[in-house]
């Protein structure tokens, strides 16, 4: 029923309409309008941030463990440049959001006025789309569009720019379904994979004998039913399974052909099942250099299958044999009714001295660490952590560095949705924030950040936030007083000059928890670490665990920069780490 | 202007290429709407493309629809990307490799600003008149002549042009359609 509103009201209409019960935000002059909006009604929750960087990242924590479209609202100027990161590192995970920027008025436009940027051009680059709405009537269309264009296709984050006096001018309200946005005229994203493509794709797989399914971030975007697709068709294959830092849960960490993942800190079985296989079948992953190491050296005899949603994904970085585009749970849908149509028995004799040949790797140990009874190790830390909230309804985010490569390592997860981590863009400072957001979608849940000294401290200012919201989120921070990544790569390339990677004045983490108004427990002895742990987990509210770790461990086992799968650096490593990375590597990031 | 030999900036991408750089003119079809050029424009610069003549015009007003007319010059795998990466745009409602796809027209208008007198100007007419070109403006010392046809016919006319008092040269950048009965 078209309705007569003001843009403002529109802005909350829409955003009941497009079924939203929470957004993050931080207010300012030009956004006032739907401020007193937001103020007049009960259906959609604000919670105020503290920067709004802040807000971008728990709207990113909200979207990845509810499959929903994260929603941040933000004034002009500062406010919108604030977010910037946020829509890089949602644009680079591919998740969705709308970000709802307010603008300067439409007659202020372009003359430098107050807290005034431009905001679709700086954001332009970093979103999926983005418009500004200078008419109050062309803004429920738009805010619609944005819905169905985040959150459709390859998800991504849309910006909406609403200047000042479009807020308050009177307009002619449409709901989704009356504008119809899904009929979008030149936006129609890939579904169904080609049959005869997904029926070539059955046939290379009833006939590989080295085969390996590599799974990233599409699985999980595409939603919980795509990852039951990959479980069923694991087991009918009887097929090894890794996945990217991005696609962990969406195969079991405790399946029977789960490998770890793949990549830069990826195991060693699951790289060399990469780099050996006869048939590797990528789903909905990138071929990232992370990923790849030195590309002209990976999977050099494989035949390669890959399904991506998004068709620029397809033979950017690696040529690929068969490419399907299409929506990864739609395809594995058709792939386990197509093997099913071709035979019953899993073929396990086949793959058998495939198989033989992983235990071999397998047996390397290669996330392996030598303890310590003197010193926490971090490795040891996030084990006894997972090992304290078995069964329990869990979600863990990280931050950027070492600590997320161990986390990825050593956290294990049974299901998607529950691991939220920055991976295209690699933010530090995203943890906490997307923490915040994870609780506020799952108020039961234990959410725990795995942090670092240096990340979290990008982002602290939200801790005020859990506090005010009363949101218990875990920051267990394993504290090694230094960017533990920045050091290592510093040992690997630059002769262990420690330029500018050592936390120096840390603040004690203990009184900053205390300050916010929340807790703080530290521990620095292995005896000690399961009683601290279990003291974080009982308490009612938010915490701050400052785990004093190993402050030189560094994180294994790696692909050097440069270097292809099967050269890959393992934990019992002797020679001097600085002399392995040749002049070539040493440009690469 | 050698950014395509270059995919990314990574080392990680340092492989021999062995595929040759090709010329390859793109129609694209967008929604004409503000910052769509910038869009476009933003995506090559961004990714490290080519552009060596882009042309932008409404030519459907009833349907709010553009079409650009970018040349670029990248190898085959390059300009495989940039048209999956323009097609990914939410405004863009088709893009056609019209060099791919078989013959078409290619079309550059160009005014050229020749001055002189006596027998440079007299052969400077005489020139005109064998291209076709039109003379749109005159003095006692100076023509503009207005040239259309292919790039390569203007590239020797202006060259022809240069000894006998070319002043400036300004031209419009491709247009470009396909041959025989069918639309993009």
């Amino acid at each position: 029923m078209a309705e007569q509103m003001t843009g403002a009201e529109m802005v909350l209409r829409a955003l009941t309409n497009n079924g939203v019960t929470h957004i993050f935000g931080y207010p300012g002059g030009a956004a006032l309008p739907i401020y007193d909006a937001l103020f007049q009604q009960d259906a959609v929750q604000h919670i105020l941030v503290r920067h709004e960087q802040g807000a971008g990242h728990m709207a990113e924590g909200y979207a990845r463990s509810t499959g929903k479209v994260g929603v941040v609202l933000v004034t002009s100027g500062p406010g919108a440049t604030n977010v910037v990161t946020p829509l890089t590192d949602a644009l680079m995970d591919s998740v969705p959001l709308v970000v709802l920027s307010a603008q300067v008025s439409t007659t202020l436009i372009g003359s430098d006025a107050f807290q005034e940027c431009d905001t679709v051009g700086i954001t332009r680059s970093c979103t999926k789309h983005n418009y500004l709405v200078k008419n109050v009537n062309d803004l429920p269309r738009v805010l619609h569009e944005a819905f169905h264009i985040a959150s459709s296709g390859r998800p991504g984050p849309v910006l909406v720019d609403i200047p000042k006096d479009v807020q308050f001018a009177m307009g002619t309200y449409l709901g989704p379904d009356e504008i119809g946005t899904t009929r979008h005229a030149s936006y129609h994203p890939a579904t169904d994979g080609d049959a005869a493509a997904i029926a070539a794709a059955v046939d290379l797989m009833l006939r590989a004998e080295r085969p390996v399914f590599y799974t990233g971030g599409g699985v999980i975007n595409s939603g919980p039913q795509a990852s039951e697709r990959l479980r069923e068709l694991a087991e009918l294959t009887g097929f090894p399974v890794t996945s990217t830092l991005l696609g962990l849960g969406s195969y079991p960490g405790s399946g029977p052909q789960w490998l770890g993942m793949l990549g830069m800190h990826g195991s060693y079985e699951a790289n060399m099942a990469m780099h050996d296989c006869d048939l590797m079948i990528c789903i909905g992953a990138r071929f990232d250099d992370r990923i790849t190491g030195r590309i002209d050296a990976f999977s050099p005899n494989s035949t390669k299958i890959h399904v991506d949603i998004d068709a620029s994904s397809i033979g950017k970085n690696v040529r690929v044999h068969l490419p399907i585009i299409g929506d990864s749970g739609l395809v594995m849908a058709e792939m386990v009714r197509i093997w099913r149509s071709r035979t019953n028995a899993p073929r396990t004799e086949a793959l058998a001295p495939w198989w033989e040949q992983i235990a071999k790797w397998r047996a390397k140990n290669s996330f392996g660490f030598t303890n310590s009874t003197t010193t926490i190790k971090p490795q040891h830390a996030i084990k006894r952590l997972h090992a304290a909230t078995k069964g329990r309804d869990v979600y863990v985010t990280t931050e950027v560095g070492q600590h997320q490569m161990w986390a990825a390592q050593h956290f294990p997860f049974e299901l998607p949705n529950h691991w939220m981590t920055s991976g295209g863009l690699g933010t530090m400072g995203y943890g906490l924030p997307a923490a915040v957001g994870v609780q506020v979608a799952h108020p039961d849940a234990l959410v725990i950040d795995i942090a670092g000294e240096a990340s979290v401290q990008m982002t602290m200012q939200e801790m005020s936030t859990a506090v005010q919201y009363k949101l218990p989120i875990k920051i267990f921070i394993l504290n090694n007083e230094r960017m533990g990544m920045v050091r290592q790569w510093q040992d690997l390339l630059h002769g262990g000059r420690y330029a500018s990677s050592y936390s120096e004045s840390l603040p004690d983490f203990v009184k900053l928890a205390e300050a916010y108004g929340g807790k703080g427990i530290r521990c620095s002895d292995p005896a000690l670490l399961d009683a601290a742990i279990a003291e974080m987990l009982d308490y009612d509210g938010p915490v701050l665990f400052d785990c004093l770790v190993e402050k030189h461990e560094n994180c294994l086992p790696m692909i050097p920069s440069g270097k292809p799968h099967n050269e890959m650096i393992l934990p019992d490593f002797t020679e001097a780490i600085g002399d392995i990375i040749d002049a070539k590597g040493r440009q690469l990031v | 202007m050698n950014a395509h030999l270059l995919p990314t900036g990574s080392p990680y991408f340092s492989v021999p290429e062995t595929q040759l750089p090709e010329r390859h003119t793109l129609s694209v079809l967008v929604d004409n709407e503000p910052g769509i050029l910038a869009r476009v424009v933003g995506l090559f610069s961004a990714r490290g493309y080519n552009i060596d003549s882009l042309t932008v015009s409404e030519t459907e007003h009833d349907r709010g629809l553009s079409r650009i007319t970018v040349v670029t010059v990248a190898t085959p795998k390059v300009l495989t990307q940039i048209k999956l990466q323009l097609a990914r745009l939410v405004p863009v409602h088709k893009v056609h490799d019209l060099t791919a796809e078989g013959a078409s027209l290619e079309r550059e208008l160009a005014l050229i600003k020749v001055g002189g007198t006596g027998e440079p100007r007299s052969e400077a007419l005489r020139l005109a008149d064998a291209f076709r070109a039109q003379i749109v403006d005159a003095t006692t010392e100076s023509f503009v002549f207005e040239v259309t046809g292919k790039p390569s016919k203007i590239d020797s006319f202006i060259a022809l042009m240069a000894p006998l008092g070319l002043i400036e040269v300004v031209r419009t950048g491709l247009a470009a359609i396909s041959r025989g009965p069918k639309g993009m």
